[in-house]
């Protein structure tokens, strides 16, 4: 069993990536991730992980670096946040295209402009259709444990996918935790060594990321599309596995006190804890509320969100980023869509709160609850209202 | 050549044989060809320095010819051939 011990989120993310024994990191710093690759770059200095870590001169070229290098077979991982995720973007669908099981925290921030350094979703949404697996941990021990299982996921034979971990900037990266670290033991009998599908290597030569006209290139996306839909079985596992060895369970979509609730809200990230606490402020004064909590964003977990939702009356889809022009939040736009086909289902409200940092309290989620228990309608809004914003 | 299915991709599209490519016959893509005219070609072998295809071979004579299994009619070869040896003529 892993020792409880205090460390910074983000220092401690960087320590969990290197239990699980990388061979190589290319990590440009950008606030509020910079302590993952300090930490990183530390741990390879130190001769306590024998890794390369490679200094490039931007993101752009650190997930090219580590494209090459996941395709010459070595565990390869990359962080970063906001405008470096946007400098990234254009390699992304590459690196899911060859398959290639790359590792990524993301440090959540808001994208410019104006320019800010604070936490929202409106980087990692952008990349929504990148084609990797999207996890969100909502507190310092699921950022590490995730972390830590997105290797395992990412490589599994059946996967090959490269996996982002988000974890809020700030609210999260910069707090100091108490946690329980696995050991070094534990980790080495998690995650066996990585088999890479393929390799560069000239003994055997083979070329990754070959040209595809219009008669493969449908296929091609077809077969990507499958096989991020696939992964959920292996996610799942893994997640089986790991709460028998470590004890904390993981699901696609948690729910805290949803049972019964006839007024359901929906988070993801760190946001969960505050708004438990506003559930548990609603629910001391008779009111049925309860919280789902949406870990998995890619693949979208269909069944278990129909599942979590069926009972309610009136759902409450909270977004950090804005659609501009469109349905508001993009969180917002995909529960509505997921729940279109089933016969009954909940009344659908959409808030976007929290933009650029934006402090969020106990009494923003309670007045959210209020706002929308006195809303007597009962049809589903066409675009999410911004929360708090000045008139 | 019959096309595969999504189901029968190889993972990441690995083109696992090396120089597979040449099985790829790129002069499909042509709709003028390069005519060399000996009479004013010198052998400077300006049109196989240039041929992005690399498909301009030069034969025993001296003189140069194109593979028209690969050449994609681009006419660099005809528009570097400064003796103008090298007329690109419509296909068909």
């Amino acid at each position: 069993m892993g020792k409880r011990i205090g460390m910074e989120v983000a220092v401690a993310v960087a320590e969990a990536i290197g239990l699980c024994k990388i061979d190589m990191a290319a990590v440009y710093p950008i606030t509020p991730q910079s302590h993952i690759a300090e930490h990183l770059s530390d741990l390879v200095a130190d001769g306590i992980i024998d890794a390369e870590f490679v200094t490039v001169e931007s993101e752009h070229s650190a997930m090219s670096a580590v494209i090459g290098a996941s395709g010459a077979g070595a565990r390869s991982c990359t962080a970063t946040s906001s405008q470096g995720l946007m400098l990234m973007h254009e390699l992304l669908p590459i690196a899911s295209a060859m398959r290639l099981p790359i590792v990524m925290p993301v440090a959540n921030r808001a994208v410019s402009g104006p320019l800010n350094i604070l936490n929202d979703h409106s980087d990692i949404m952008p990349q929504r259709d990148a084609g990797w697996i999207v996890f969100f941990a909502e507190n310092g021990q699921e950022s590490i444990d995730l972390s830590i299982q997105a290797f395992k996921i990412a490589e599994h034979k059946d996967v090959m996918l490269p996996v982002s971990v988000n974890i809020d900037g700030f609210q999260l990266t910069h707090m100091v935790e108490p946690f329980e670290m696995p050991t070094q033991e534990e980790v080495d009998q998690f995650l066996p060594p990585f088999v890479p599908h393929a390799t560069l290597h000239p003994a055997k030569p083979v070329t990754m990321g070959a040209f595809a006209m219009a008669d493969y290139f449908p296929e091609i996306m077809k077969a990507k599309n499958e096989a991020l839909k696939d992964s959920k079985k292996v996610i799942l596992e893994v997640w089986d596995e790991w709460s028998k060895l470590f004890g904390r369970s993981y699901k696609p979509v948690e729910t805290y006190k949803a049972d019964d609730a006839e007024i359901l809200m929906l988070t993801m990230g760190s946001m969960g804890e505050t708004a438990q606490m506003a559930i548990d402020e609603l629910r001391a004064k008779g009111i049925k509320t309860g919280l789902i909590k949406l870990r998995l964003w890619r693949p979208f977990p269909f069944a278990e969100i129909k599942a979590a939702v069926k009972n309610a009356k009136k759902l409450i889809v909270t977004d950090r980023s804005v659609s501009f022009g469109g349905p508001g939040g993009p969180v917002f736009a995909e529960v509505k869509s997921a729940l279109y086909a089933e016969a009954t289902r909940p009344a659908i409200y959409g808030y976007i709160y929290g933009l650029g940092g934006r402090d969020v309290t106990v009494h923003d989620f309670v007045g959210m609850f209020e706002k929308v228990l006195a809303d007597k309608g009962n049809s589903s809004v066409d675009t999410s209202e911004f929360w708090g914003v000045r008139e | 050549m019959t096309l595969k299915s999504w189901k029968e991709l190889p993972i990441g599209c690995v083109v696992s044989e090396p120089g597979s490519a040449s099985e790829y016959h790129t002069g499909s893509w042509r709709a003028q060809r390069p005519i060399w005219n000996n009479d004013k070609c010198i052998k400077c072998g300006i049109c196989y320095v240039f041929c992005p295809e690399g498909c301009v071979q030069q034969s025993e004579d001296g003189f140069f010819k194109a593979n028209m299994d690969y050449c994609k009619g681009c006419g660099i070869c005809s528009h570097e051939c400064w003796p103008r040896a090298i007329t690109m003529v419509e296909e068909g």
